[in-house]
């Protein structure tokens, strides 16, 4: 054996230290991924109640008056409801889904084991990072038990109704301190993380494992943490000062001599748009920080599933670093509208182009990559085909939204809606379930069944489009988004296309019950997985069982030779070489 | 182990070294002075947007007194820390306890003469909502970055005592204490964008 023995702490014993404080990274990233399945649940559900509201406005859906008695009398949601639903729909799935799930919980369980470490450098930070963003959950759910009920400003908060209190609607009080309350403490758990992740690619890394040798889903990983550092820590002095301005009497985003519902408002001097400039900030980040992730696992999954390397490691790798830069020059790209000085306008506008650059660089190298490949096809790559189509449809729609001249068009309609959706949200969705299928025989050592998840996948890949297709014409007819009904107005032909969408929503959220099924089901019942199921070559096929051992590598470290791109070398014993093989290869793609 | 030079056509197989050859936990430290510094901005970036965008900004500050002997304690304190620093690499346990202590006691001045500072402006009516100056924002605004440095001056002197006791006592090690220098550096680098943007400016002429 050419690996090398380490000193290591002995498993915990405890039920407590094993499943619930743990300080193992799996344990924890197998929490995240908990959080964020029960999240994404909740956050469709929440879905089909705003979709069967829009298509079948005066519908009663039973029992939800259970829920709020005052926003669903009789089961009949009202517009403030619709609105508080929405909020907390996308609430829960930007922040616990899109954020909890590709970056902490894949990135937790895997980044470690990529890179050779037992651990990350602080397990107890990585702990309270899980348990703190826990309880921001926590928080942001009580939001629908107390008072009249959660937040209706959108999960942006603009001020300044947002930072009037009650007098702006149902949940404009104790709802948005909860709101605020709940992202402030969840910013605190993804610093830590992005602290530990960071530390952990820089100093963690095993013998022979250079940058360069890392796979595509550790710098995925390592590139989100850097943007995860800023970008949380400059929303959370924002949410202060937000309930700096409900609880202490403040007025940083409420300006003077302002009249809501007929009164006019004890607060001056603020600026609406600083709530804007600072939530942006963080906001367009956090588009990439839920993105990024996707684009590392799609071509981690893909690579050995073409037997081929990628066109290119390096020009990826720089790819998604430049996105993560430009990131933070764009964000004034969601305030084409908001009043800002025009000149503003086209400065945030050059680099929103510009950023298309990288983007379609990444496509391009996946596009050459895929073109004559033998692909193999399973649940994992057909996800990650569906993650690439989705980031190219939602994609071109975003060149459009870039332009201020038809940003203003288009800006508020459904054709934002269909094209954010996509771009980040389904593709996102779509990196997740490519990274589980890939990795749960990792993660569980039973494989999924891959009958029920190439089903998952059509269904998914087809309703999604059937979903979110339709937005991009609604929003071109002129449909405002965040309206609960068009019954009575200019809308009202648009309504059975409405409800094609929610019929669509509401089959292809049955398709989702497919996959937990199985999820469930495998993880008990599951096929045993071989050692090395898709013949992959990076660090974690490398451990000695499934799931690893407590220190990841049985007592040993390995000591890593080759790039994790050996796939089809000539005149290798097989068709693939570990990176923790020592073998001589004479042709390979190694760049270190 | 023979393979740590063992190379396979240029596949070197080597130690890595870290990338920077910097500790994980003084990672974590500069780490946390970039979280902390965008945190920092972040405030200061909406004090200056508000300030600008308000025509009555008040001017309330008379003498720059008590600012000045504030700044000198804080900087002071920085220097001791050094001096600390040094001792321990050099060896000298009981020195650098000495030194660490000290500084702990610079920054315990420097939160007083804060508070006494405050209490004085509470009594000229000075509230976070109000002021009797102007823009109420004036108040807001410095409170709340004012605050947010001394909770950051209190968390520091904590941990100074803390680490100081702990490195005494055997548990840490000067590399712990340079760690907790970086960190209180930084709140002193911090102070200094505090004092002009909301001292200087502010005050009257």
């Amino acid at each position: 054996m050419h690996d090398v023995p380490v000193h290591h702490h002995a498993p915990p014993t405890s039920f407590l230290r094993k499943h619930v404080f743990s300080l193992d990274h799996k344990v924890i990233g197998k929490q995240y991924y908990g959080l964020a399945l029960i999240a994404v649940f909740v956050g469709m559900i929440l879905s089909w109640l705003m979709r069967i509201h829009l298509g079948w406005t005066n519908l009663a859906i039973p029992g939800l008056q259970l829920l709020s008695k005052s926003g669903a009398p009789g089961g009949i949601i009202t517009p403030e409801y619709y609105l508080q639903l929405m909020t907390m729909h996308a609430t829960i799935m930007v922040f616990f889904v899109l954020t909890t799930a590709p970056f902490a919980a894949f990135g937790n369980y895997f980044l470690p084991i990529q890179v050779g470490a037992e651990d990350m450098p602080f397990p107890h930070f990585n702990m309270m990072s899980f348990w703190v963003t826990f309880i921001g959950f926590v928080v942001l759910m009580s939001s629908f038990f107390v008072g009249d009920g959660p937040t209706l400003g959108g999960w942006t908060q603009y001020a300044p109704l947002s930072a009037v209190g009650a007098v702006s609607g149902p949940g404009q009080g104790t709802g948005v301190v909860l709101w605020a309350t709940a992202i402030a403490i969840f910013c605190i758990g993804q610093l830590l993380g992005s602290l530990n992740f960071i530390t952990t690619t820089l100093d963690m890394r095993t013998r022979g494992m250079s940058m360069w040798r890392l796979p595509f889903s550790a710098w995925a990983w390592f590139i989100t943490s850097i943007m995860g550092l800023t970008a949380f820590a400059v929303l959370m002095p924002a949410c202060i000062l937000l309930i700096l301005d409900h609880v202490a009497g403040t007025s940083f985003f409420v300006p003077g001599n302002l009249v809501i519902n007929g009164q006019i408002q004890p607060h001056s001097g603020g600026s609406t748009l600083l709530w804007q400039h600072l939530f942006w900030f963080f906001g367009h980040p956090e588009v990439y920080i839920a993105i990024v992730p996707g684009m590392g696992i799609v071509s981690h999954v893909l690579t050995p599933n073409l037997r081929r390397p990628l066109l290119s490691h390096r020009v990826m790798v720089y790819s998604m670093g430049a996105l993560a830069v430009l990131s933070y020059m764009v964000y004034g790209h969601h305030m084409f509208v908001s009043g800002m000085n025009p000149v503003s306008s086209l400065v945030f506008s050059f680099p929103t182009l510009v950023i298309t650059i990288p983007s379609t660089i990444v496509v391009l190298i996946w596009m050459g990559s895929l073109y004559g490949a033998k692909l193999r096809i399973n649940s994992p790559s057909l996800f990650a085909l569906g993650f690439i189509s989705m980031f190219i449809t939602g994609g071109i729609s975003g060149f459009f939204l870039a332009q201020p001249s038809i940003d203003i068009m288009l800006h508020a309609t459904y054709f934002v809606v269909g094209h954010f959706h996509l771009v980040m949200g389904v593709a996102a969705m779509f990196g997740i379930f490519a990274g589980t299928y890939f990795w749960f025989p990792k993660m569980f050592g039973r494989m999924m069944n891959e009958t029920l998840g190439k089903i998952h996948f059509w269904l998914s890949f087809v309703g999604a489009y059937c979903i979110f297709m339709p937005f991009h014409y609604l929003g071109i007819a002129g449909n405002v988004r965040r309206y609960p009904a068009f019954t009575d107005d200019y809308l009202q032909p648009l309504i059975p296309l409405h409800r094609f969408i929610t019929v669509a929503a509401v089959l292809t959220g049955i398709a989702q019950f497919i996959f937990l099924y199985n999820l469930v089901h495998s993880r008990f019942w599951g096929k045993p997985a071989p050692e090395n199921p898709w013949e992959a070559t990076s660090l974690e096929w490398s451990t000695p069982s499934s799931p690893p051992p407590f220190d990841n590598f049985g007592g040993k470290l390995p000591t890593v030779y080759h790039d994790p791109h050996q796939y089809g070398v000539e005149g290798a014993s097989a068709d693939y070489v570990m990176q923790t093989s020592p073998e001589q290869i004479k042709s390979g793609h190694d760049e270190a | 182990m023979s393979h740590a030079d063992l190379t396979l056509e240029g596949y070197s197989a080597a130690i890595m070294p870290p990338a920077f050859s910097i500790p994980a936990k003084k990672m974590a430290m500069w780490l946390f002075i970039i979280a902390d510094s965008a945190t920092f901005a972040a405030c200061l970036v909406a004090y200056g947007y508000l300030r600008v965008a308000d025509a009555h900004w008040p001017r309330p500050f008379h003498s720059i007194t008590n600012v000045a002997i504030m700044t000198v304690i804080l900087v002071t304190s920085s220097l001791t820390m050094l001096f600390g620093i040094d001792a321990a690499k050099a060896g000298d346990k009981a020195k650098a306890v000495r030194w660490t202590m000290i500084t702990a006691a610079g920054g315990i001045l420097f939160a007083l003469l804060h508070i006494r500072e405050w209490l004085g402006l509470i009594d000229e009516g000075m509230r976070l909502f109000q002021n009797p100056w102007g823009s109420a924002l004036f108040g807001a605004s410095f409170f709340s970055i004012t605050g947010l440095h001394l909770l950051h001056v209190t968390g520091g002197v904590i941990a100074l005592i803390v680490v100081g006791i702990r490195y005494k006592g055997g548990r840490y090690n000067s590399d712990d204490l340079e760690i907790t220098g970086l960190y209180w550096h930084f709140v002193d680098l911090v102070w200094m964008f505090v004092v002009p943007l909301v001292y200087l400016l502010n005050l009257s002429h």
